[in-house]
């Protein structure tokens, strides 16, 4: 997610080509390297849909279908309008 | 001798400067335009209206693809998201002691599903760290999916990371509690569909 465009694809490769997985790997390291969160959308142990977020490639299950990554959270300026 | 050449030298200056201003005051216009192509040319941007409309559309099907069917439904009908508490390991145990409202680009909202007792605000934003003057923001669906996702993924976290307001502070709590009643008429609606069409079938 980039902040004034939406969704971009970063990288698509298949994990167990080397060659892809290594350029996945540098996407997913660049990215985290610019402050950015990722995410992977997972089904929860009550079977709903939740998001579990990732530190590392390793930590991706290797059948996740995508990664999402996001601006980093932080406490909002809080304005008091409405 | 020298003031009539003096005048003459001043008002030949002044015919010149007159007779060019046309020409100086295009040039300069030329100039500031080819400065900002070349700003928007460097940093590969344009403005495209319809970028944002896009945008949203695209947020809107990664929002989709992400969430439940019924969070889903909430959101496109109702234009928020609504996650039942505690999230991750303790959910679905019993009733939901308390839960939160997701609007896009508000505060996340806390309440009591059983009393409708609002409990806090939590200000949260999605900043691009890499221009942290003037960025734009995320689309209103993306903002509600990465709210969502890091609620979901660790909710402590983000609760630590927001700036915890009590209610009212910038969402009215008037709305919250007219879109908690719109809530309650969906959720019976859906059910009663669901139950017409178990009966009819």
């Amino acid at each position: 997610m980039k902040p004034g465009h939406g969704e971009i694809v970063l990288a698509e490769g298949d994990v167990d080509v080397p060659e892809e997985e290594r350029e996945l790997i540098e996407a997913f390291r660049r990215e985290l390297d610019a402050g950015m969160w990722a995410a992977v959308p997972t089904e929860g142990l009550a079977g709903r849909r939740e998001a579990e977020l990732v530190k590392s490639f390793d930590e991706v299950p290797r059948d996740a279908e995508r990664v999402i990554f996001f601006p980093r959270a932080a406490g909002g300026a809080a304005p008091a309008g409405r | 001798m020298a003031l009539p050449l003096g005048t003459a030298a001043v008002l030949l200056f002044v015919l010149f400067f007159e007779l060019a201003r046309p020409r100086l005051r295009r040039t300069l216009a030329r100039a500031r335009l080819a400065i900002a192509r070349a700003r928007r040319g460097h940093s590969g941007e344009s403005y495209d209206p319809g970028r944002e409309r896009r945008a949203e559309q695209r947020a809107r099907a990664l929002l989709r693809s992400c969430v439940d069917e019924e969070d889903w439904e909430i959101y496109n009908e109702l234009g928020f998201l609504r996650v039942l508490g505690p999230v991750g390991a303790h959910a679905g145990e019993g009733p939901a002691p308390y839960a939160y409202l997701i609007y896009p680009h508000k505060p996340i909202v806390a309440y009591v599903p059983a009393s409708g007792e609002l409990l806090n605000e939590y200000c949260v934003t999605f900043p691009d760290h890499t221009r942290p003057f003037g960025s734009s923001r995320l689309p209103h669906s993306d903002d509600v999916l990465a709210k969502w996702m890091a609620i979901t993924a660790d909710e402590r976290r983000l609760i630590g990371e927001a700036n915890m307001h009590l209610p009212g502070r910038q969402v009215d709590p008037e709305r919250v509690r007219r879109d908690l009643a719109r809530l309650s008429r969906w959720e019976r609606e859906r059910t009663e569909r669901e139950l017409g069409g178990v009966r009819a079938a």
